[in-house]
């Protein structure tokens, strides 16, 4: 199987869907000339012309307005936000419309649009630069919230998203770009809602997604050095949420961790807590642990930046203190 | 410009645009207006709930300026939509139902008086939100010249939409890729209670545009030849190529911003002096004096029209509430 960087994934997904259906068209700030300010949309301007690949202003909600308008009208516009910290200036549109059309409209106007944008933290781009804000999103009932963690996934679920004829948030995370694996040279596409079981274990399931899935496959090598077997749960969508797979992995390891870069209060964790506790709350043989960011704005200092954010050894630790005393 | 070239044919639509087409505005007029009275009425008996804004006074917007649309192009419109949905030719029986949260109603019960839609005739609902269509109906006019087309998409909104930061990312944008848009505000005068003195600080409309390189007009709301007029010339700009266009429309609503509003924030005597320029009884008075319509005719109208909006309440009233599952249909168009 060819090995391709995340980037390249979602570059090819984009230019599959092009090619394959002359509805799909990106729009957002530098994604044609300048070829995307984390060049996701290299070379779709040289191949697609100006009329598919289409700079704007910058005006984000002017932007997505205009992907929920040409999506009522029949066209299926894939919108780049150049980061998620700008999409809240989108937020009405995202939220009063594009989530509410097609219930309001009584099944007349869906919103076949997929809102794309780089999220996560780190780099010491501070306060403004460098949240998350999934769990906003998954909040509201119309819309679909996608976070892929390796680029197979990235490319599969984008081409799921813009097949999909709901408004799909797509949220690549900055930090993985780069990061390298295997993509199925063939044509496939990951289906939304299907979380992926990323590693089996028996001990304790660690449930998470985007990057920290990665950091939660490397605290499970680290943990088997210890003899403890953890499964490795990626959500994958966030909604609608596969949370089949995530009991049915609980029922098997009956200890949870669940993981997440984003702030805690009222965050993704939280609600897969409260769903695993429901479903499956005889089979728990301790409370499930909560791995999220430090519940503070994010500070410059690289000292302070890493100590808000989570990452492997947070996942690490927490698996420890969950499965103590099943340990030897 | 265009307001010069449309003030000196605004007459001659008397005598250019068919008989037929006086009488079909003059009834979607009178439509509106009588609508629009028995939503207050039922308003009153509680048989509908929410918010519901009333038309009343502004009728010869909506209708002047759709009837120049051809049934291709696409309107949006506010939460004051009841009177655009019907000029684009609703059944005003769905649309009763609507109000009354029916089944049967023109979004299934599910929208309400701010959330009519009608797919069929490309309008794209009542929207809720402030300004919040204009950057919608941008990407309507994107989406049609991504295809070729020369429809046009007609905006709706209201003064109190172009001191929204939608407004002028909109505007710019349409501007930038010379879209068929046209944006039509319906200034009545007040945003909600604010007058728009007191909102914007350049209370001339077309100036506020002027920044955004468009075209821009304003024409009296409360006479329907001038905005039929207009907007012949308007439509066929847009569809030649040479949009966007904003058209300013000053008019009235004769009630309070909704039916929880008793207006008190202007005098009796404003609305008074607004009311002399009843934009039906310009129309009426300048059709009889053209002699296109009798008043044997006028009559036979009004009785029609109180039949429609009698038969429309009956409509509602008979029919059911939702099923309980609707509750669950429609969140997601792939059935999740």
């Amino acid at each position: 199987m060819p090995i391709l960087t995340y980037r390249e994934a979602l570059n090819q997904a984009l230019r599959e869907e092009m090619r394959a259906d002359p509805d799909v068209f990106l729009i957002g700030e530098e994604v044609a000339e300048y070829q995307g300010a984390y060049k996701v949309s290299e070379g779709l301007l040289a191949e697609f012309g100006a009329r598919r690949v289409i700079d704007t202003p910058i005006s984000e909600e002017a932007i997505a307005g205009a992907g929920v308008g040409a999506a009522m009208a029949g066209l299926k516009p894939v919108v780049e936000m150049m980061t998620v910290n700008f999409s809240l200036l989108a937020l009405d549109q995202i939220v009063n419309h594009a989530a509410k059309y097609y219930y309001m409209s009584g099944g007349q106007y869906n919103v076949p649009m997929v809102m794309r944008a780089p999220t996560g933290v780190g780099l010491q781009l501070g306060a403004q630069h460098s949240q998350n804000f999934e769990s906003w999103f998954v909040h509201v009932p119309g819309l679909k919230v996608v976070l892929p963690a390796t680029p197979a996934d990235a490319k599969g679920l984008l081409k799921s998203a813009i097949r999909d004829p709901d408004p799909v948030i797509f949220l690549e995370h900055e930090l993985i770009y780069l990061s390298k694996g295997e993509v199925p040279a063939e044509d496939y596409a990951v289906p939304l809602g299907v979380a992926d079981v990323k590693r089996e274990g028996a001990d304790v399931t660690i449930i998470t997604y985007s990057r920290m899935t990665l950091f939660a496959l490397k605290a499970a090598e680290r943990l088997a050095e210890r003899g403890i077997s953890a499964e490795v749960v990626d959500l994958r969508t966030l909604r609608p949420l596969d949370i089949d797979t995530v009991v049915e992995s609980v029922r098997k390891t009956h200890r949870a961790v669940v993981c997440e870069e984003d702030w805690p209060m009222c965050g993704m964790a939280a609600e897969v807590i409260a769903q695993i506790q429901t479903e499956a709350f005889d089979d728990l043989d301790a409370p499930i642990l909560r791995v999220s960011g430090v519940d503070v704005p994010m500070p410059y200092a690289k000292n302070l930046e890493k100590m808000a954010v989570p990452g492997e050894e947070d996942v690490y630790q927490a698996c420890l203190r969950v499965t103590e005393g099943h340990r030897d | 410009m265009a307001t010069t070239r449309s003030e000196a044919r605004k007459s001659e639509g008397l005598r250019t645009i068919p008989r037929e087409g006086h009488l079909e505005m003059y009834r979607k007029m009178v439509l509106i207006r009588r609508f629009e009275e028995m939503a207050g009425k039922q308003y009153m008996q509680a048989s509908i709930g929410g918010f519901c804004h009333l038309y009343i006074g502004q009728e010869a917007v909506a209708v002047g300026i759709i009837s120049a649309l051809r049934p291709d192009d696409y309107v949006m419109g506010t939460y004051r939509e009841h009177g655009q949905i019907l000029a684009v030719g609703s059944d005003p029986k769905a649309i009763m139902a609507e109000l009354f949260g029916r089944e049967t109603g023109i979004s299934r019960g599910k929208g309400g008086s701010m959330h009519l839609f009608d797919r069929e005739r490309n309008f794209m609902g009542g929207d809720g939100i402030v300004g919040g269509g204009l950057p919608i109906a941008t990407g309507v006019g994107l989406a049609i010249r991504y295809r070729g087309g020369d429809q046009v998409c007609v905006c709706f909104f209201g003064d109190g939409a172009v001191n929204e930061g939608a407004f002028h990312e909109a505007l710019n944008m349409a501007a930038l890729w010379k879209l068929p848009v046209i944006f039509v505000c319906e200034n009545n005068l007040y945003g909600m209670g604010t007058q728009v003195t007191r909102a914007s600080a350049v209370p001339d409309l077309n100036r506020r545009v002027s920044g955004y390189g468009m075209e821009s007009a304003h024409v009296d709301g409360m006479d329907l030849l001038a905005i039929r007029a207009l907007s012949d010339d308007v439509v066929a700009e847009c569809r030649a190529g040479r949009g966007p266009w904003f058209i300013e429309a000053k008019t009235y609503r004769y009630r309070g911003h909704s039916m929880a509003d008793p207006a008190t924030y202007r005098t009796k005597d404003e609305v008074e002096e607004w009311r002399v320029r009843d934009p039906i009884s310009i129309y009426e008075k300048q059709l009889l004096g053209a002699g296109l319509i009798t008043d044997e005719e006028i009559r036979g109208i009004s009785a029609e029209i109180d039949a429609v909006v009698d038969e429309s309440v009956k409509f509602a009233e008979e029919s059911p509430f939702p099923q309980a599952d609707a509750l669950y249909d429609h969140v997601y168009a792939s059935g999740e």
